[in-house]
């Protein structure tokens, strides 16, 4: 039969995250549809309809999923069931969200954030932050995915599938969206920057990010934290870097004042090229780290930007 | 209001877990075990809506082996009132556990169950979210913070770009994120008083449900490992070994 993608978007964009979950589905060997759930996204679904592999793109426009609400999206996602042997989401917040209600529904394990497919039943995924790696084989019936998407490549826009528009489900009316606070930033977003720089508990203030912006800015990088970081409130939640926050796989990924602690290492440690800067030598993060600064990071940031600026950035 | 809260016995965040030879799964022998430290904010969360008088009861539930009792002592000695314990030896799968939690909400009947968002042993995040699809409720997962109100809660929620606010109809699941609350410390005392509270014993038979695995772990192995690289004496061979030996700078 067929597998079915849920998109995740903004209403206006899709994400690259859905890109990486097609791969992830063409993997399975089963054609792969895309669904579309959002209100006015129109746009989002043309894109989707591009995405190499993918066959058909099914829209369910409504007012309902404007932000992708767990209830009314599982409602959605059990309507369309019946006609797919594979369910896969991107694990996101979303897809984290909506996708064991469906498993659950369908009396179903969940596979969450795989790693790999080592063949359409078996899968590889992280346990214990990373540390041990499961390789687990689903039963008879139909497979719930979650998709780490730093593992996979983004399927490329060169495919040209059509979209069906479908009805939505009927709202359950159990739960509504009252209202949202995001973080405003030029910069590229932390799951799909080329680099990253991350600061950590050694940065003691928020103010002093700004030295973490300056380079950012050069360097085109997004710009990431520790959960001590968050925790401090030096920068908002969604800057958080590791098990327990977002998962990230750059080309190249700077810790600056992070000692790294397993849990932040669980986020970061599939980057390709690791530097870090800490004043403490014997700091963990230099056991992972492809280049280690020992210095203090109010006076090794600021030469480094100007570094930067020296070599034309 | 009845509140009731999971709480998973899990190997401790602090220990450096190792990958058993014959790839079966990680070494749990000799290894400290403590509450899943999501589920210490849980337990804070429902003590403290009990201490505002918006929840009347707290009841710590853990489905493990017979030691998973230590993990229901540490919630009471934080203030949960008691316990229910579902005697199971070998991993419960995420489904198996909320299938259980569905049997004992139906016998309990609490207006609120909080849960935390991921267990740090196997990492799945969905044990809440499934528990609210099979009871047909509503959640709030990933809780930055938490209003009742009169038949309803407002959740605000930790998400990729930012925070989200919902609004739930209650009874509903919670699930909690990390910055809800800053869970306390046990006192003596009260250690002391939460070896006299209840702590009921069950069977996963008794709400009919079959713990048998349904995912097949065919092996469990160690990550590719890292090798730490080389330290760089200045700022200036840094961004040089970035540019011109990694390639990494645009
Ligand atoms: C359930 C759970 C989930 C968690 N999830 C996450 C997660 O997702 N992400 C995460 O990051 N953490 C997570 N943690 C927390 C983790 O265990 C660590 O506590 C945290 O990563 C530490 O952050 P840090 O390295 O910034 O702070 P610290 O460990 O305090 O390190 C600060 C570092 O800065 C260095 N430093 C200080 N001043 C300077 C200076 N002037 N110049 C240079 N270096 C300096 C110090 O030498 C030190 O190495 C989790 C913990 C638990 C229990
Ligand atoms: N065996 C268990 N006993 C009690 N609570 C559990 C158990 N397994 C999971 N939970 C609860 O479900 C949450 C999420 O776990 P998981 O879905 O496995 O990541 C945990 O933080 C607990 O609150």
């Amino acid at each position: 039969m067929t597998s079915l993608v849920i998109a995740e978007h903004d209403n206006k964009t899709l994400k690259e995250q859905t890109a990486k979950a097609v791969t992830a589905a063409a993997q399975l060997g089963a054609p792969v549809h895309v669904l579309v759930a959002g209100q006015d996204a129109g746009a989002v679904a043309d894109a989707a309809a591009k995405l190499a592999g993918v066959e058909k793109v099914l829209l369910a426009d409504d007012a309902q999923y404007a932000k992708l609400v767990a209830e009314s999206v599982e409602a959605l996602i059990l309507s369309l069931a019946d006609k797919y042997d594979a369910i896969l989401a991107p694990a996101t917040t979303n897809g984290k969200n909506y996708l064991p209600r469906v498993a659950a529904k369908l009396d179903v394990p969940q596979i969450s954030e795989i790693l790999k497919v080592v063949s359409p039943d078996t899968f590889e995924r992280p346990i214990y932050a990373g540390n041990a790696i499961q390789t687990v084989q689903a039963p008879e019936g139909k497979k719930v995915i979650t998709v780490r998407t730093t593992a996979f490549k983004a399927a490329e826009a060169t495919g040209s599938a059509s979209v069906e528009k479908i009805s939505a489900a009927a709202d359950p009316g159990i739960s509504k969206f009252v209202g949202e606070e995001l973080s405003k930033s030029e910069r590229p977003e932390l799951t799909s920057a080329k680099i990253v720089i991350s600061g950590g508990r050694g940065m003691q203030s928020g103010d002093n990010f700004h030295l973490l912006d300056k380079i950012a800015d050069k360097l085109h990088a997004a710009v990431g934290a520790s959960r001590a970081a968050v925790d401090a409130g030096f920068v908002p939640n969604d800057y958080q870097v590791g098990q327990t926050g977002k998962v990230v796989a750059p080309e190249l990924y700077i810790a600056v004042g992070i000692s790294g602690a397993i849990q932040h290492l669980a986020g970061m440690k599939d980057s390709k090229v690791i530097a870090a800067i800490n004043k403490d030598e014997e700091a963990p993060i230099f056991q992972v780290a492809d280049y280690g600064l020992v210095a203090d990071l109010f006076k090794a940031l600021p030469e480094m930007e100007e570094e930067l600026t020296k070599l034309g950035y | 209001m009845k509140v009731l809260v999971p709480v998973k016995r899990v190997i401790d965040y602090n220990v450096k877990v190792r990958v058993k030879a014959d790839q079966t799964g990680v070494d749990l022998a000799n290894v400290k075990m403590s509450m899943n430290p999501f589920d210490e904010i849980c337990v804070e969360e429902a003590v403290r809506l009990k201490e505002k008088g918006k929840a009347t009861e707290v009841v710590a539930v853990s489905i493990g082996p017979a030691q998973a009792s230590e993990t229901i002592r540490t919630a009471l000695a934080m203030g949960a009132d008691r316990g229910i314990l579902v005697k199971v030896d070998g991993d419960v799968e995420p489904l198996a556990v909320a299938k259980i939690l569905k049997g004992i909400v139906e016998a309990e009947q609490p207006g609120l169950v909080i849960l935390g968002k991921q267990a740090i042993d196997d990492d799945s995040n969905q044990t809440g979210q499934m528990l609210a699809a099979l009871l047909g409720w509503p959640q709030g997962t990933f809780a930055h913070k938490l209003e009742l109100g009169e038949g309803t809660a407002r959740i605000e929620r930790e998400i990729d770009g930012g925070l989200q606010t919902v609004e739930v109809k209650t009874p509903a699941i919670m699930t909690v994120d990390l910055r809800l609350n800053e869970p306390r410390y046990a006192s003596l005392p009260n250690i002391m008083k939460a070896k006299k509270k209840p702590i009921d014993d069950k069977t996963p038979a008794d709400y009919g449900v079959d713990t048998a695995p349904r995912l097949k772990v065919l092996k469990v192995t160690e990550p590719p490992k890292r090798q730490a690289g080389v330290k760089v004496k200045t700022v200036a061979e840094l961004v040089d070994k970035l540019k011109n030996e990694a390639g990494v700078l645009p």
